[in-house]
């Protein structure tokens, strides 16, 4: 038996560098390589490789980029990276709608193996049969687990994902000779942000469904809204509230009626595996992150893919190529074929890694095995849920919904008429704690939000102990707001100003406008 | 060194105390006194004062004599500037208002005023937005959106705002509140002004949202959507408020903030116009209306903007109504719907239903109106 983790919270402490950005750590002169001559043999028969560039494109000055030495470059950015707090790092559920789940190490070995990374994207595809193999296969997992026809495995993200969902609907309204008249596309506020986001980039105008008194998207609303006008409906389901939306087959028929296409945003999955599908709710589109659901870590930690799913009628628009097969000659190919494309989304044919990761995920848990996530997923959830609401304190968004998928959005509207703290106070206590939590998407529906999502991959035990430093902090709020106040005490950063982000003024994108704004290390001008 | 002037209505809150929601008018000042009323302003005024007891060395204070802010200076530890000219008993509106004058005239980086809507009102009148001021709430009546939602969250909002943490200054409505009616048990608020308060997402009452850029930004996005669409063929009646400006400003026009303006062809055609005068012009050709929401309280009609009468929201029609506002105020209704109170109710029943409100640049969000 080891130590209760729950009884006793950890005496943790941040690792503070105080670290400044790479180019005020410039020591000119320092070399971290130095690059050999090439030989004049080489020289000679393949030319100095400059030359051949048109003089009006060669570049006259050298880069200003840093001077340093390997050592201080790795010293660099180990440091950045111990003042991380990183899924490997800490029980990492305070990351609602973003489920850091665990990712088996086994299959990060598959990704860096040299097999993969000494690939290259243009060689042979004789040379290749295994990983478009994998590609193919990739996709046969998520027509099954999705119920659509054809994947595209092209996008880099899930909002890149949307994107793509969003060309392709426009497309086929083009076909349709509809494109002018259908220019509104329809999502609810509690779906994620992107699904409003993406679709505005490529011209659609955007309406917002509210929840009804329950916490489901208003369908009486979505009747009102839709029309000859509607594109299509973008839809997270279940919602950042962890409410799952029953009636979806509704909305997608009603939506139908008018002539609109249904997409599907299933970035996080894992409440839904085996469970339900996009077919069976009568979606024509759906996209799936493999990055948190499917075996690889989400965000910085990504890099990520957001695969894109439709029906039949809507294949001939994917992007090129998708991976067919050649059953005649048991042979793989990268297949071009497809006059109506809407063209590439990205460069060559997906994010490899994650593609590999998530196939060596699926095939070893299997049709049982996804199923098995899910129940946990929920299980974990539904339990995490009525540990938090037995805090002083805290509520949930709609609690008439007593069951929830995989998330919740709860909150700490009562704590903070009680003692004046708020969700962002407590989201900079728990630094303290050597863990962390994300309040929610805006605009804050919901008064101090925060959103919780324990995944299928933490133990009970784990869930305790996340939950044991909640508990300490509401004590504390309770008991001693002013230090809560203060907090965090031992954290890398003490306070962020986000005052700063609205103001494009303070923004300081590149290392130029940096030295235009600071005065090195953060000291504004 | 920071400079901040302190203005505390010493009879705020009184009446609520013993059931006579507002002070308004000696009447019922003697009644609540004579109830056994006791003022809430020292101790809230002193709780929003505590958080700047980090900065005290650095500050440089001025308020006005006696119950007016002195006494709460006192009590706190702080020492202070007493300006001339005031009063130290028995004080009036007229003093808050002469002293909001003195203490912009002298100088100072923020105005902090205790007590309720009457208060803000009077800020209003004398200063209007030549200061940034935040409200303590200390009276009964707070409907007024210049008020931090706690005394000592106006406290850390002062103190973030002169440590330069947050920059930016947002105009907040003053409310005023009908006491007459309000003592019947009906609120009817009405839009009185605006006064300009820092801006930090989570610090202001029913402004606690966690919002998305600045105000400003989400205004000219609303504005640019409601400029690209306009058609020449309508007039325009723009009702008040600081969303429905953004509009003018974005056409370059002349405007009223408390009024309802018409717009044609992208011109001025009248500016704080009556009910008469707009239904002469919508009997000339086919209106549209650009409304917003009271931040709080949601209503659309029948509060702050009387000329939009029943007879000119039948001539325009439910179709020709535009309801335009940010997350910021459709957040701070806590999911009521819209309100609707024209004072004809079959109208109210018309209007009842869902409306698209534009909420973005080419975003509308579907939003039930109730009557
Ligand atoms: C429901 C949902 N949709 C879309 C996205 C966007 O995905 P990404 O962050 O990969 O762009 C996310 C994740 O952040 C999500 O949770």
């Amino acid at each position: 038996m080891g130590m209760n983790m729950k009884t006793k919270l950890r005496n943790y402490h941040a690792v503070c560098w105080d670290e400044p950005i790479i180019y005020e750590l410039d020591r000119n002169g320092e070399r971290a390589i130095i690059v050999p001559e090439v030989d004049k043999k080489i020289i000679e028969s393949v030319g100095d490789g400059i030359s051949s560039i048109p003089k009006s494109m060669r570049r006259k000055n050298l880069p200003q980029l840093p001077a340093l030495s390997q050592p201080q470059v790795l010293r660099h950015y180990l440091h950045l990276s111990q003042e991380n707090l990183g899924v490997d790092l800490n029980i990492d559920i305070g990351q609602g709608t973003c489920t850091m789940k665990y990712s088996p190490k086994i299959n990060e070995q598959f990704a860096n193996s040299e097999k993969i990374t000494e690939m290259h994207p243009y060689q042979d595809e004789s040379t290749s049969q295994g990983l478009l193999e994998i590609m193919y296969k990739t996709e046969q997992l998520f027509k099954e687990i999705s119920g659509l026809d054809r994947f595209s495995l092209h996008p880099g993200g899930g909002a890149h994902g949307i994107y793509t969902i969003s060309s392709i609907i426009q497309a086929y309204h083009k076909s349709r000779g509809e494109e002018g008249k259908r220019n509104e596309i329809i999502t609810t506020i509690f779906s994620h942000p992107a699904d409003a986001a993406a679709p505005r980039v490529k011209g659609y105008k955007i309406i917002i469904i509210y929840p009804d008194e329950n916490g489901c998207p208003d369908i009486e609303a979505l009747k009102k809204v839709v029309s000859e006008h509607t594109a299509a409906l973008l839809i997270t389901n279940p919602e950042d509230t962890g409410i799952y939306n029953s009636k979806i087959a509704e909305f997608t028929k009603i939506v139908h009626n008018f002539g609109g296409l249904c997409g599907y945003d299933q970035a996080n999955a894992n409440g839904l595996l085996g469970i339900t599908r996009a077919k069976e709710a009568n979606f024509d589109l759906s996209f799936f992150n493999l990055h948190k659901t499917f075996s690889s870590p989400h965000g910085c930690g990504g890099p990520g893919s957001g695969i894109v799913g439709v029906t039949n009628k809507l294949a001939k628009f994917l992007p090129v190529p998708v991976v067919s097969y050649d059953k005649g000659n048991n042979k793989y190919f990268l297949d071009y074929n497809s006059s109506d494309s809407i063209g590439k989304v990205k460069d060559f044919y997906g994010v490899i890694p994650v593609i590999l990761k998530a196939y060596a995920w699926t095939m070893s848990l299997g049709a049982e095995g996804l199923r098995e996530v899910s129940n946990v997923a929920v299980l974990n959830n539904n339990y995490t849920m009525k540990k938090i609401l037995e805090l002083r304190g805290v509520s949930m968004a709609f609690p008439e919904h007593k069951h929830r998928i995989e998330q919740v959005r709860y909150s700490w509207e009562k704590l903070a008429k009680e003692t004046g703290i708020n969700t962002e106070n407590i989201q900079r206590r728990i630094f303290d704690f050597g863990t962390h939590y994300w309040t929610s998407h805006e605009p804050w529906l919901i008064p101090d939000p925060f959103t919780i999502e324990p995944s299928e991959s933490y133990s009970k035990d784990d869930i305790d102990e996340f939950i044991a430093i909640l508990g300490q902090i509401v004590k504390e709020a309770y008991e001693d707001p002013k230090k809560l106040k203060n907090a965090p005490y031992k954290s890398s950063v003490h306070h962020i100003d986000h005052d700063v982000f609205d103001d494009p003024s303070k923004w300081a994108i590149t290392w130029r406008a940096y030295k235009k704004k600071y005065n090195g290390y953060f000291q504004p001008k | 060194m920071y400079k901040i002037g302190l203005i505390v209505n010493p009879i705020a809150g009184m009446g609520g105390r013993v059931g006579l929601k507002g002070t308004d008018g000696r009447e019922i000042l003697q009644k609540a006194k004579s109830l056994g009323a006791i003022s809430l302003s020292p101790k809230r005024t002193s709780a929003a004062l505590e958080p700047l007891s980090v900065i005290q060395g650095k500050l440089k204070l001025m308020t006005c004599p006696g119950d007016m802010g002195e006494n709460e200076m006192i009590s706190c530890g702080f020492v202070s500037d007493i300006i001339n000219g005031i009063k130290s008993k028995e004080t009036t509106f007229a003093d808050t208002q002469k002293a909001a004058r003195i203490i912009r005239d002298r100088g100072v980086d923020l105005l902090l005023f205790a007590g309720g809507d009457g208060t803000a009102r009077d800020i209003y009148i004398a200063i209007g937005t030549t200061l940034p001021v935040i409200g303590i709430p200390t009276g009964v009546k707070i409907h007024s959106a210049v008020f931090a939602s706690s005394p000592s969250k106006a406290g850390e909002l002062s103190l973030l705002y002169l440590q330069k943490k947050i920059h930016q200054l947002r105009e907040a409505e003053v409310m005023d509140i009908d006491e007459q009616a309000f003592r019947n048990g009906i609120i009817k608020a009405r839009l009185f002004g605006y006064l300009k308060i820092p801006y930090e997402r989570r610090h202001i009452q029913g402004g606690k949202l966690g919002s998305s850029p600045s105000e400003e930004i989400i205004h000219k996005a609303i504005a640019e959507d409601i400029v690209e669409s306009m058609d020449n063929d309508f007039f325009y009646i723009i009702g008040p408020g600081t969303t429905t400006r953004a509009i003018m400003q974005r056409l370059g026009l002349g405007y009223t903030l408390l009024g309802v303006d018409v717009v044609y062809k992208k011109e001025v055609i009248g500016l704080d116009l009556g009910e008469s005068e707009l239904l002469k012009l919508i009997n000339r050709g086919k209106a549209k209306l650009i409304i917003t929401p009271i931040g709080g309280q949601g209503y659309i009609f029948g509060r702050g903007n009387q000329p939009l009468s029943p007879q000119v929201i039948r001539k325009v029609k439910r179709d020709n109504i535009i309801i335009i506002a940010t997350y910021n105020k459709i957040v701070s209704l806590k999911g009521a719907p819209l309100l609707v109170d024209t004072g004809d109710l079959s109208l109210d029943r018309e209007l009842n239903g869902y409306m698209q409100i534009v909420t973005n640049y080419h975003e509308r969000t579907a939003y039930r109106v109730k009557f």
